[in-house]
């Protein structure tokens, strides 16, 4: 066992855990916040992609350890001026960016990361910036519409 | 998918490392950005039982030029190499595959250093390193010494790396005024090459056409001699031994190579 300290959308958060523990189950269990999925849990899907120190990581691929010390923001760590969303979860709001919604957290918090890198991207630099993560549901286009709609409309993260 | 039990342990300079690897032996791995080794440790193909993390080794990480080289830290994460200026201006052989490996956040967290000590043949960045002719810088109980890229891959994730070794830089020859060109040819975006092409200069490596990754010896020698790049391109599976799986059989990769290879040739011509 070691002891963590992981800071966890602005929260400071302690807490003994097994070495093998993976961050997404970190997050999940002993954090209690649920929004990051598990997926493929083989780092391909990108349903587990959270913001670690401003990048977004798949956190079924990081160790609890790994991020001790660290900061992490998870989808329920975002927000902004759209009645209480940000301009990526509205995009997918306005433009239908989801379906069954079980990829839709790792999606926002991959957008998230892009705009606040990249405020203005091309289409290209869209997808370029989505490959590492799957939606079995909408085909991408409307996804890429939702970036681009939150691009347009700013206040990232 | 977790993991088995293990001892996660935290250094923090190269000579702590190594000492940490000599203490722990065999059952000892090290521990970088973790993207080749954590997901076959939760698939159970590799079980050790302590992990020392070298992650916040900071002097091994960064990119500078020196005599002639780019000298790469082993501990530099792939987005870095991808963006880096002077990767892009005097290694963009090497820019180029950093931006191909697997996906944002895989880019995020990997390394070079950890990409190429897997000794994946598909790797992006071995196959590249091969063609760009680097060498690899180590540090083991016998003091450092360098490895040139041609002795590195012996064979299946196996590398000319000791059990005690720790990869410190990787460097590389200045080639702003080579052709070049990196093909990779993927199921998905974000996948493994199913076959890739990195070519700098004269050299021409094949990714995913054998255990390690392989000069396509039969092109080079045919460019050398005359051929049109069609005709040179058709030779190249010749010596190679690339195997049949899920993402495709031998013979289909036997034709990707030659269509790649001509690819790439037709993209460096482009950039002479």
């Amino acid at each position: 066992m070691t002891t963590v300290r992981i800071t966890i959308n602005g929260t400071a958060q302690q807490h003994d855990v097994e070495d093998r523990t993976l961050l997404i189950h970190y997050i999940r269990e002993n954090s209690r916040l649920t929004g990051a999925h598990i997926g493929c849990d083989t780092s391909n899907c990108g349903a587990c992609t959270v913001i670690l120190n401003g990048q977004a990581v798949k956190s079924c691929t990081v160790l609890a350890v790994q991020a001790d010390g660290e900061d992490v923001i998870t989808v329920e760590g975002i927000s902004g001026k759209f009645n209480g969303l940000s301009a990526v979860q509205e995009g997918f709001r306005q433009e239908h960016g989801l379906q069954c919604g079980y990829c839709t957290p790792g999606m926002v918090m991959a957008c998230t990361a892009l705009l606040n890198e990249n405020p203005k991207p091309s289409e290209h630099e869209i997808r370029h910036a989505l490959e590492g993560n799957i939606c079995r549901c909408t085909g991408y286009e409307m996804i890429v519409n939702s970036v681009r709609w939150a691009s347009e409309h700013g206040d990232a993260q | 998918m977790i993991p088995a039990p293990f001892t996660h342990v935290r250094v923090s300079s190269t000579k702590e490392a190594s000492d940490a690897l000599d203490h722990y032996g065999d059952d000892a791995k090290l521990l970088a950005g973790g993207h080749s080794l954590i997901p076959l440790m939760k698939l159970r193909l590799a079980t050790p039982s302590v992990l020392i993390d070298i992650m916040r080794i900071q002097e091994l990480k960064g990119i500078r030029r020196e005599n002639g080289n780019i000298v790469i830290g082993a501990l530099t994460n792939h987005v870095e190499i991808e963006r880096s200026p002077i990767v892009q201006q005097y290694a963009p052989l090497i820019a180029a595959a950093a931006a191909y490996v697997g996906d944002p956040q895989v880019r995020n967290r990997g390394t070079i250093g950890g990409s190429v000590a897997h000794g994946d043949s598909a790797s992006d960045l071995s196959g590249a390193l091969l063609a760009a002719n680097a060498t690899f810088v180590v540090s083991g109980p016998s003091g450092i010494r360098q490895i040139p890229v041609a002795e590195f891959f012996l064979g299946f994730w196996t590398t000319a790396l000791e059990p005690s070794d720790v990869m410190t830089e990787i460097s590389i020859p200045e080639a702003s005024q080579s052709p070049w060109s990196y093909q990779k040819f993927t199921i998905r975006s974000q996948d493994w090459a199913v076959v890739s092409v990195a070519l700098s200069g004269s050299r021409i490596v094949l990714g995913a056409m054998g255990e390690i990754p392989l000069r396509a010896e039969a092109t080079e020698q045919a460019l050398l001699n005359g051929a049109s790049a069609e005709e040179a391109s058709k030779l190249a599976a010749e010596n190679t031994n690339p195997s049949s799986d899920l993402r495709a059989s031998a013979d289909y990769r036997r034709h990707l190579a030659q269509v790649l290879v001509l690819d790439a040739l037709s993209e460096s011509s482009s950039r002479i």
